[in-house]
Order: C-alpha cells, then sequence, then structure tokens
C-alpha cells in the first residue's frame, strides 16, 4: 500500500516548523514517528497533501526535571525512551501502560506527543493522561504558547483542543505526591493490542487518615482518600475522567461499587470485538482493578 | 511529484538515492537496493517482518517514510551473516538447529527484532523473549520454537558454546517435568 502523493518538508527548528504551519491550513499535517500518521496514510484514510516532518528538531526531544518537582517530557519523546528512563517508571500507572503500547518496533519510533496529538480514542496512554491531570504545550507562531489541561485535550474521535496552527511540544506531569498510588489495568483486544476498556486510577490518601481499609473490597470510612483520578480509554467516544468513580471513592464508597459509575455518564462504544453491554461490563472489571492495583501501591 | 535526495547508510555502505516522498524504507530496500530479504507480509506494522535496524532500533520498515530515514544507518536480514551464507549469525544458526522456522516468511523480522533484543539485554528469559517478539507474527511453528531458537542464539552470542537440538531439549527436561 502506497500513500497518495505528499509534498514533503523537514524544518530544522521549531521556530520553521511553526512558520509552515502558519496559514493554519488543514490538509498539511504534522508527521513525528509516523506510526500511526503513516498506516492512516497507506489505507488513504489520511490524505494530506503537504507534510511537516518534525522528526529532526531536537529541542522536542527528551525528559527533565522540573524545579517544581513535575517533569516535562519533550513531545517526540519515544515510548521506548520513556519506557527507559527510572523517573517515568516511579509511575506506577506508566510502568503498567508504556509495556502495553504498539510493540517494540513502535515504541522504539513512536512518540508520546503523536501519540496524544492522533487522539485514537482508544489509545492506551489517553487513561494515564488524563489520571496523571498532564499539562500539554502547544506553540504557534500566531500566539506563542499555551498550556492545556488533558481534560481539555481530547475533544472526539482522532480530535483534540490543538489548532491546525499549533504543534503540540510539550508533555507536563505535574509534580507527584509520595503519599499517591496509582495504577492502569486493560482488556487487549487480542489481534490489535488495543484496548477494549483502559482504566487509569491514581490514589491519593488523606493525611488524616492514614489506616487503608482492611481489604480493598471493604469499603473505607468516608475521607480515607483525599482525591482520586480516574483516566478511560476505549469505552466512550473520546477518552474521559470518571469523574462520578472518583467522587463514589472519595465519599467512602467500596471499590466495586465505586466501579459499577465507571460509563455511567457515557455513550458506551460498539464494535465488532466488544458491544455495549460486553464493553461496559469490562471497563467495571478494569476500574475495579485499578483501583485495587492503585491502594496495594499506596505508599 | 517531485524526487527527494536522500543518504543512506545500509549494511555498512553509503547509498544515495533520489525518492518521492511517499515511498515506504522497506520499498526502497527491495526494489531499488535488491534487498529482497526484508519481506513485505500484511503492509500494516502488524506482522513484522518488515523489521529492520534503524539507528541501531528495530523498527517496521512498512511504516518508515523513506525520506524519514535520511542520514540514518539501516541494518537488514542481509548484514546477519559475515561474507557467505556459511557463516551465519548465531541466531541464525540457532533457527536452524532450533526449528525455529517452518515456512520462514516470518523469519528476517524476527532475526532483526530478536538481534534489537539481545543488543539490549544479553541474558533474556523466556518471558522477556515473548515481550519482544510481540510485534512478529508467526503463521507456523506456535512460537515455542522460536523462542528455544532465541534463547539459544543469546546463549553462542555470549560466548557459551552452541547446543544441539538434543541438547536443549535436555537441558530444558527438568522444567517440563516439573510442569507436568
Amino acid at each position: 500500500m502506497i500513500p497518495a502523493p505528499f509534498d514533503y518538508a523537514r524544518p530544522a527548528s521549531l521556530d520553521e516548523a511553526l512558520d509552515l504551519l502558519a496559514g493554519a491550513d488543514p490538509s498539511i499535517r504534522v508527521l513525528a514517528g509516523g506510526q500511526s500518521l503513516i498506516p492512516l496514510m497507506k489505507l488513504r484514510l489520511a490524505r494530506p497533501e503537504r507534510l511537516v516532518d518534525v522528526g529532526r528538531i531536537d529541542e522536542l526531544r527528551g525528559i527533565r526535571d522540573r524545579p517544581d518537582g513535575g517533569m516535562s517530557i519533550g513531545a517526540l519523546t519515544t515510548w521506548a525512551a520513556l519506557l527507559d528512563d527510572p523517573r517515568i517508571r516511579r509511575y506506577g500507572m506508566l510502568a503498567d501502560a508504556l509495556p502495553q503500547i504498539g510493540d517494540v518496533q513502535v515504541r522504539n519510533r513512536g512518540t508520546i506527543g503523536g501519540s496524544l496529538a492522533h487522539a485514537d480514542p482508544t489509545s492506551d496512554i489517553a487513561a494515564p493522561a488524563l489520571a496523571l491531570d498532564l499539562e500539554l504545550v502547544a506553540r504557534s507562531a500566531a500566539r506563542g504558547q499555551r498550556v492545556i489541561a488533558a481534560t481539555k485535550f481530547f475533544t472526539g474521535p482522532f480530535t483534540t483542543a490543538l489548532e491546525p496552527d499549533e504543534i503540540l511540544t510539550e508533555v507536563r506531569i505535574p509534580p507527584g505526591d509520595a503519599a499517591a498510588g496509582s495504577a492502569y489495568a486493560a482488556l487487549p483486544q487480542l489481534a490489535s493490542g488495543y484496548p477494549i476498556a483502559g482504566v487509569a486510577v491514581v490514589l491519593f490518601r488523606s493525611p488524616s487518615s492514614p489506616a487503608a481499609p482492611a481489604a480493598p473490597a471493604a469499603p473505607a470510612a468516608p475521607g480515607a482518600y483525599s482525591r482520586c483520578l480516574v483516566g478511560v480509554t476505549g469505552v466512550g467516544d473520546h477518552p474521559y475522567r470518571a469523574v462520578e468513580v472518583e467522587r463514589a471513592v472519595v465519599a467512602g464508597a467500596s471499590f466495586s461499587d465505586a466501579a459499577q459509575e465507571i460509563a455511567t455518564a457515557q455513550r458506551v462504544a460498539a464494535d465488532i470485538h466488544a458491544d455495549r453491554e460486553y464493553r461496559a461490563a469490562m471497563a467495571v472489571v478494569m476500574a475495579r482493578r485499578a483501583l485495587d492495583a492503585a491502594l496495594a501501591r499506596l505508599g | 511529484m517531485a524526487r527527494i535526495g536522500i543518504r543512506l547508510t545500509v549494511n555498512g555502505e553509503p547509498v544515495e538515492l533520489e525518492v518521492e516522498p511517499r515511498r515506504l524504507l522497506v520499498d526502497v530496500l527491495r526494489d531499488d537496493l535488491d534487498l529482497t530479504g526484508t519481506k513485505v507480509g500484511c503492509d500494516t506494522s502488524s506482522c513484522g517482518t518488515c523489521t529492520v535496524h534503524l539507528d541501531g532500533s528495530a523498527v517496521k520498515s512498512c511504516t518508515v517514510l523513506a525520506v524519514q530515514a535520511d542520514g540514518a544507518t539501516v541494518r537488514t536480514v542481509e548484514n546477519l551473516a559475515s561474507d557467505d551464507a556459511e557463516n551465519l549469525h548465531p541466531l541464525q544458526a540457532a533457527f536452524v538447529e532450533h526449528h525455529g522456522l517452518q515456512c520462514g516468511f516470518c523469519t528476517p523480522g524476527m532475526l532483526m527484532t530478536a538481534l534489537d533484543l539481545v543488543e539490549r539485554n544479553p541474558d533474556p528469559d523466556d518471558g522477556e523473549i515473548r515481550h519482544a517478539i510481540h510485534g512478529n507474527l508467526c503463521r507456523c511453528t506456535g512460537y515455542q520454537s522460536i523462542v528455544t531458537s532465541i534463547r539459544e542464539g543469546a546463549r553462542t552470542m555470549r560466548g557459551e558454546q552452541p547446543r544441539t537440538w538434543t541438547e536443549a531439549r535436555a537441558a530444558e527436561a527438568p522444567g517440563l517435568a516439573r510442569k507436568r
């Protein structure tokens, strides 16, 4: 399969790349690692007239500690580079999710920024992106830099808050909390590896109530958890935060009861691999597993 | 459509080419450079038989534009055996000895993915091998003999004496007996 013809530009700097996008021409696409875009172009589901290949812009690559205690990940950082970095693997849900993304070859080439901007509604990384409250940094020639909260970023299937003249340059993980535990649980569709349902959870223990419940199934006393963040992928038409589960956990519901709320506000997707009822049931199971695993890692 | 000049180092040799931007690395390797050891299987980045090393990392060459590889070093399966087919790479020799192939179509990709693994992790266990070849499909073997071949090839690459199929089976037997 051969993509439709296109013009190709490979700017050497971010500013040069932003200038190429300045006309906000929707027939121009940004190419990073190409692991999502090239397959779409081969199937001719995407037919950009011009590609701006940002793959050589080194300023967009790399993982740095931020002064506030958080992390900054350049948009061009590959999955393989993230998996190799012990600072990234500290985040339990990322240690869970990263090895499930694609395969070795795809992780060697695919980038976190490219994947987020592609916004596949079944992307594994979307659930941790939401549950970690990532900040997505976008730049344009006209308006400079702006920061988009993960919750405002995914707006529909393969659709994001990025404007056509913007490039996603950086992903920021807010400062971690030593008292937080996190996990990602997903049921992969066996042929593609994409999740039928994937749930990422961050659980913060309330400082005033350090005792964990005796068993995960038992209801915690209200106030045991000061904060709970739940990101869901593969279930709705785009990745979302399951605020109903978050509220139930903080209010002291048992994890099994809280998990029932995982898709209550969603129109659950159906396809040949999973109808609505099955996908919704699996989302509940994954929510429960992610909550249990996050609790087990709670410091 | 305008062609673009690119330079590659393929299996140690510098190459200059003019390519349409839409051409895939695998097609340039096979059609322009006659390196047909690298196969096109699914052409949808699922099967992995098009795997080559790009600047030292395994990638699926059906999902890389040739223009993206401009300036890069490419290593293909042809580069594994030194000089001639009598002088197989330890991984290739292990695939022969341990029945790591039947039809052989997935083998170029299996070998290049296995090499990527062993270069990073010289002593992988079977679980690590299976995780590493997740992106390589074989429709003949059921994978067990591929896993054995990679494990045994990695042994040879660590400088240990190559084992025959019978010796490897004998070494595995206690484990197999325990499982039963």
